[in-house]
């Protein structure tokens, strides 16, 4: 079977491979900015990219359960990586509008209470917080069940990614609706299962 | 016309594109001129463009807003070589004694090309200064004789899909329109530029002939225009039509008035590389001077 050989795989990938790979665009795209790949504007480029794997890991994070229930493709050991690699991104993504695009102060806070968009993907960002304190086992130990509810935190946070995305496009633009396609999609295939597994 | 603007500097007043391959020889060649222009007539010092450096070639091209040929910055400079730009010409119509397509190579035979160094403001909060090269949108008009009940001037830009693959989605609603009032279309810092760098305007920039309104925020300086219509009535324009309490049909940079998502306050040079600072916004991007006139007794906060 492929998923027994996928999974077979999986078992001989530790986690810090994971890591390691996940935090390859991070360093590349800030090598290109500082070395002028990144064009004309790198920093809008930088910040763009980060926000855009960010969204990507969270879509990620998002397929681990659905794969594992659907397709028996088991990659659970890799979430908590995933998860914290989102939020590192995103943390980086927050940085640099903070310290490279927008700069100033005043300006930094008309924008979070004043800017749609903003405020979406700050309180996203906010929501990530508890989500990345709790990703340890001590935390999953302590928490007992209310971790998994905490931890459906996620979904919102995906969906606020998504709007983000959304709204600060100008026009109307196909890739970021294909973002938030896809996580509803994900989201969707949860549903159905959660709803049976309570009339059992 | 009432005055001609006087372009108080040239190409010869340019740094050299050579100039740009080596920032420590710019910054260098920059420290010399400060130290000249010390000496030099006080004249230059009260004119704004006497401090303009202007972008390099490649920020100037491979920067762009240019949605028939993709949303992200560098398509239309990967894209928009497939745009055929000769032959060309412009139908000029409307509420003029002359209307008709007028060729471009006739169009340039009549008219006198002039430099202009001018800041250009994009509405999202980035700035550059292109050394232009073009004439003034009035000597245009007046080819086709504008007639006096026109308050108005309406543009397009070409549309072919077959030449714009960026006009497969439905990002705006094609073709680009935009508009000016008469009093602005004909103000002499209102050009149509047909080069850069006294190149010809690469495609990617609005090739063969773009509008440059440099004290409006840069979508309204619309690219590759093939239809100029004189009217009575104000035009739809773009991206007014697209959000129109995002984007007011007179779009005059203002730090004043803040667009609802960005603010206009201040914004980035480009060129400056990842760690360039962020200076604040000049009302009517620096021509205020020359400009504010216009609005006299306009609420600019209403009119946005």
């Amino acid at each position: 079977m492929l998923q027994d050989r996928i999974n077979g795989l999986a078992r001989q990938v530790p986690v810090w491979a994971v890591w390691l790979l996940g935090l390859v665009p991070a360093v590349w795209t800030f090598y290109l900015g500082l070395t002028g790949g990144l064009g004309a504007e790198p920093i809008k480029a930088l910040e763009r990219e980060l926000g855009e794997v960010a969204l990507q890991l969270v879509i990620l994070g998002l397929c681990i359960t659905p794969l594992r229930r659907y397709l028996g493709v088991n990659l659970i050991r890799f979430r908590r990586a995933v998860g914290l690699l989102a939020f590192t991104y995103v943390s980086l993504h927050l940085l640099v509008w903070l310290v490279l695009d927008v700069q100033i102060w005043a300006q930094i806070w008309a924008d979070i209470l004043k800017r749609p968009y903003v405020t979406v993907g700050f309180t996203a960002f906010l929501m990530m917080i508890p989500l990345a304190l709790t990703s340890n086992d001590l935390s999953l130990r302590r928490l007992g069940p209310r971790w998994r509810v905490l931890h459906r935190l996620t979904y919102a946070v995906a969906i606020l990614a998504a709007v983000h995305f959304i709204w600060l496009s100008k026009g109307f633009q196909i890739e970021p609706l294909v973002y938030l396609a896809v996580i509803l999609a994900l989201l969707g295939l949860r549903w159905r299962p959660m709803r049976q597994s309570r009339r059992v | 016309m009432a005055h001609r603007w006087k372009n108080t500097l040239s190409l010869k007043d340019v740094t050299p594109e050579s100039a740009f391959l080596n920032r420590r020889q710019l910054i260098a060649g920059a420290a010399a001129g400060v130290g000249l222009s010390l000496g030099g007539p006080r004249a230059r010092a009260e004119t704004q463009a006497d401090t303009l450096t202007p972008n390099d070639w490649d920020d100037i091209t491979t920067y762009n807003n240019y949605y028939e040929f993709g949303t992200d910055k560098g398509d239309p400079a990967r894209n928009a070589r497939t745009l055929t730009v000769s032959p060309w010409s412009v139908t000029i119509d409307g509420l003029v004694d002359r209307p008709g397509a007028y060729d471009f190579d006739e169009i340039m035979a009549k008219m006198t090309i002039e430099e202009r160094l001018y800041r250009f403001r994009c509405v999202e909060a980035w700035s550059m200064v292109v050394p232009w090269n073009g004439f003034e949108l009035a000597d245009l008009l007046d080819l086709a004789g504008v007639q006096s009940a026109a308050k108005y001037v309406a543009f397009e830009t070409v549309l072919r899909p077959d030449e714009m693959p960026g006009v497969r989605y439905p990002v705006l609603d094609w073709p680009y329109v935009e508009g000016l009032r008469l009093d602005e279309a004909l103000h002499p810092l209102t050009i149509m530029a047909t080069g850069i760098y006294g190149r010809d305007i690469p495609n990617q920039n609005g090739a063969p002939l773009r509008l440059v309104v440099p004290w409006k925020y840069g979508f309204k300086s619309i690219k590759s225009v093939v239809r100029i219509t004189l009217t009575d009535k104000e035009p739809p324009t773009s991206w007014n039509k697209a959000n129109a309490r995002e984007y007011g049909f007179y779009s005059n940079v203002n730090p004043e008035v803040n667009h609802p998502r960005w603010s206009q306050a201040s914004e980035r040079q480009i060129g400056g590389g990842l760690f360039s600072a962020r200076v604040p916004t000049l009302m009517f991007n620096g021509y205020g001077d020359e400009v504010a006139g216009l609005y006299a007794g306009m609420d600019l906060k209403k009119n946005f």
